[in-house]
């Protein structure tokens, strides 16, 4: 079963990760000058609620910090401390802070002691300014545990306790009610009740909402004065009140605020001070030997107050009403949609199959069909895609630590946060963007002393930009370094054996070298971009999404980096082709050109191993139909269609079926879930005729035939078997 | 005797489920707002016996809350309870001249803030 504390302290550990995306975002907004007052707010009930909440799972460092950190921010907000580019630089900073708290109460892992308590350190200037901290609240289990009764009575005796009290106004305005304390106190024991009605004045001279009566309690229980004063906890700023044992003189018990253990605290806020005489509301006249309170139900009206509010609130903040959804529930209606979809273009197809013209009310309404069907799924798409903002909002952080690292200024400007994307997807380019924008700091940008040599300014920019393209999302990190360096990557590419030395190559071409397996220009791979893993990493990451990435660059003004993304994953474009009677997909994103291969340009490099000529190089040919096992026989070269497809690493094969049909986007169904994994093959679709298609793994297949080729050229074959 | 019902208002999630959590384990009905503006709305639609209310929400804060509470004839008698993280007395004042009926610190206490609610409902 399903531990409900479990749960809560994931939605709060869910909770904290949004919370801190406000707040850097809010005070990002702040350094930028744009921020509003709202924004100021937001910033600090981000910081407060997460304390809040941290409270309720002890997690004390957390409470601690976050105490800290608020308490600056309320000065913010109330004015006695001004948000100076400097303050928000340790604001900022601080985000950090909390953000590794969280991250490290949440997998109960360590955190930087000393970071954090430089931080507070600097929070301590910055407090002092404006005055000091206020103290921290201390978390539930930090005094005995949070389902601990109070600590034992100092008396217990059996006796018979006198209570006087008078109630103010006050009392009854914030809703309590002494026939509520009467019956609480007739819990403890038995209870003789004397109503005082001497202040009571004319009738005519009553103020409605006065109060005027007081009660002489005589109580006959087990019980201590603490017992007592817990009944009138909430009420004791509101009234009057004496609570004598009858051996002891009479006197008043002063206190207004009741503490408990485990610093949990209540209090009843004591009145203004008196000016008029006090009274009784009539309704709370209540019998006092018969203590039975009067419940007063209110009429289920709404006033004209909260109309009045809600308009005017509804003016002010007009933010759009949003639910939350289970994704099982979204990707079940996505499955069920793709169903309709493929049931329709069947439906279509059975239709006109039947001999039923175009032009008929049936086909009429069945185009109708066609184009709700294509709604619902455009709009079931729509739920899922999501603004790119949850992961752009992680780069400001990752800006400054890697600007931090490696002593450059950086300033990084973001456009386009609100492009939407399928969450699948969103969750999958934080990675690859990650590693782009460490890099275009770390290897783009150059040294500070180098930019001021060259006459840039000191600040380096990187820039982050997300946009929609032909149905695809293109997300480019630019900067203004110093461009790549394209005499070093050819050397290393030589060096490496990736290129002949004597090869003509672009500059277009050196600048994706970069792309390839093992590949880095930094003379020793840094902490920073390195980490084991080079941009082919990025580039692999990136295919598998059905994306590409590319560069282009100026020299001594810096580089872009384009990535181009599906906006989902849940449908393809694909190229429906068939091979030896099976009809099969091709990602159209895999596909570079498609050809008619001649037979002078075929040269065989094994007896089933083809390579073809193309441009001067050589890309092996791999027939579809066979490395599927559709068939022994390998079809000749010349009457097929070649497709030139390119896998991960960039690496390229020709793909021989024998015809193609057309572009179409096909619904992916998995053939994992459906059936089993298939080498060769990504998934399956269904086609309008309702026959399934299998899509096909580019990178599987050029991986296959790129191992056969084992980097052979037809020249070698030739020479080797020269005599 | 009929349950008695709790209107919780509070803008994070977590609390909302803690609340729930533990009124619901009280005994109590409990329903539940995540601003001082949903609370309203939800006002106009059932009275609760008893609200729970936190002070920092966006939209409508718990000040403004409590005020537009008391501003109905209806709800004079209605107990709000305020529990915040908040210690200043300044806001505390604010609470109280607004017309809360109780203030309750957190830490959250479960068995102090059930107890709290069974003293202030009829």
């Amino acid at each position: 079963m399903e531990d409900p504390m479990a749960a809560i302290r994931e939605t709060f550990f869910q909770e904290c990760e949004e919370q801190l995306a406000e707040l850097e975002s809010g005070l990002i907004a702040m350094e930028n000058g744009s921020a509003e007052v709202e924004t100021v707010n937001a910033v600090f009930r981000a910081v407060h609620s997460m304390k809040g909440g941290a409270g309720i799972f002890s997690l004390d460092a957390l409470v601690r910090f976050a105490h800290v950190f608020e308490t600056a921010l309320d000065k913010v907000r109330s004015g006695t401390l001004v948000a100076t580019p400097a303050v928000l630089s340790v604001f900022l900073r601080a985000a950090d802070v909390l953000a590794d708290l969280v991250r490290a109460a949440r997998e109960n892992g360590k955190v930087d002691e000393a970071r954090t308590s430089a931080m507070v350190a600097e929070f301590d200037q910055i407090n002092e300014i404006a005055g000091g901290v206020g103290p921290a609240p201390q978390s539930s289990a930090a005094a005995g545990g949070v389902f601990e009764e109070d600590p034992a009575p100092d008396s217990v005796a059996r006796s018979c306790w006198e209570i006087n009290y008078t109630p103010r106004a006050e009392l009854y305005a914030k809703a309590n009610e002494t026939a509520i304390l009467l019956r609480e106190l007739r819990r403890l024991g038995e209870i003789e009740v004397r109503l005082d009605t001497s202040l009571l004045p004319e009738l005519s001279e009553m103020d409605p909402e006065g109060s005027y009566l007081s009660w002489h309690i005589k109580l006959k229980a087990d019980c201590n004065e603490a017992d007592i004063r817990h009944v009138f906890e909430f009420v004791e700023d509101d009234c009057a009140l004496s609570i004598t044992p009858p051996d002891e003189p009479q006197g008043l018990i002063p206190g207004t605020v009741i503490t408990g253990d485990n610093g949990f605290k209540f209090e009843f806020f004591p009145p203004p001070e008196m000016e008029e005489p006090e009274a009784e509301p009539v309704a709370q006249a209540v019998p006092a030997t018969a203590p039975q309170p009067q419940v007063i139900q209110p009429s289920m009206v709404k006033s004209q107050a909260v109309e009045a509010i809600a308009a005017k609130a509804e003016s002010a903040a007009a933010a759009p009403v949003t639910i939350r959804v289970d994704l099982d529930r979204v990707d079940r209606m996505i499955d069920l949609v793709g169903e309709l979809v493929i049931n329709e273009a069947m439906l279509s197809q059975r239709v006109l199959e039947a001999g039923i013209t175009r032009a008929s009310g049936v086909a009429m309404a069945l185009e109708e069909l066609e184009h709700l069907t294509r709604e619902i799924q455009d709009s079931v798409m729509a739920i899922r895609a999501q603004p790119v903002r949850s992961v752009f909002q992680r780069m400001p952080r990752l800006v400054r630590e890697v600007a931090a690292q490696t002593g450059k200024q950086v300033r990084l400007i973001m456009e386009g946060e609100n492009t939407e994307v399928d969450k699948t997807v969103i969750e999958r380019i934080a990675d690859p963007l990650t590693h782009m924008i460490r890099n275009a700091i770390d290897h783009g940008l150059e040294s500070t002393e180098t930019r001021i040599e060259s006459g840039k300014p000191v600040e380096g920019t990187v820039k982050l930009t997300a946009l929609h393209r032909s149905g695809r999302i293109v997300l480019e990190v630019s900067d203004d370094g110093g461009g790549i360096n394209r005499a070093r990557v050819k050397q290393k590419a030589v060096e490496n054996g990736v290129i002949a030395p004597d090869a003509q190559l672009t500059d277009d071409e050196i600048d994706n070298l970069i792309f390839l397996p093992g590949f880095s220009t930094a003379a020793k791979v840094s902490d920073i971009s390195g980490r084991g893993v080079g941009m082919d990493v990025v580039r692999q990451s990136v295919a598998a999404l059905g994306g590409r990435i590319s560069i282009s660059s100026r020299p001594g003004q810096g580089s872009i980096f384009t990535l181009s993304l599906p906006l989902t994953l849940a449908v393809l474009d694909g190229m429906v082709v068939s091979a030896r009677g099976h009809t099969l997909i091709i990602p159209l994103g895999a596909i570079v050109e498609t050809l008619k291969p001649r037979a002078a340009d075929v040269f065989p490099l094994d007896r089933d191993l083809n390579v073809l000529a193309l441009r001067g190089g050589y890309v092996p040919m791999v027939d579809v139909a066979a490395s599927l096992g559709y068939c022994d026989q390998f079809i000749e070269p010349e009457q097929s269609v070649a497709l030139l497809v390119e896998g991960e690493g960039g690496v390229r094969a020709v793909l021989l079926v024998d015809a193609i049909h057309g572009q179409r986007q096909v619904v992916i169904k998995s053939l994992e879930a459906n059936y089993r994994a298939v080498p060769g093959i990504a998934a399956a679709t269904v086609m309008g005729d309702g026959r399934v298609a299998l899509i096909l793994d580019v990178d599987a297949v050029v991986r296959n035939a790129r191992s056969e080729t084992g980097g052979r050229t037809p020249e070698a074959l030739i020479l080797a078997e020269a005599p | 005797m009929s349950t008695t019902t709790v209107l919780t208002v509070d803008d994070s999630r977590a609390m909302r489920d803690m609340l729930r959590h533990s009124l619901a384990a009280a005994g109590f009905r409990v329903i539940q707002a995540e601003d001082g503006l949903h609370g309203l709305e939800m006002l106009a639609e059932e009275m609760p016996d008893v609200i729970v209310t936190d002070i920092n929400m966006p939209r409508m804060d718990g000040f403004g809350f409590i005020e537009a509470v008391r501003k109905d004839e209806t709800r004079k008698a209605l107990p709000v309870l305020v529990l915040t993280t908040e210690v200043d007395v300044e806001k505390k004042n604010r609470a109280r001249a607004a017309g809360a009926t109780g203030w309750i610190v957190k830490p959250f206490d479960p068995v102090k803030l059930v107890d709290a609610i069974r003293r202030v409902s009829a």
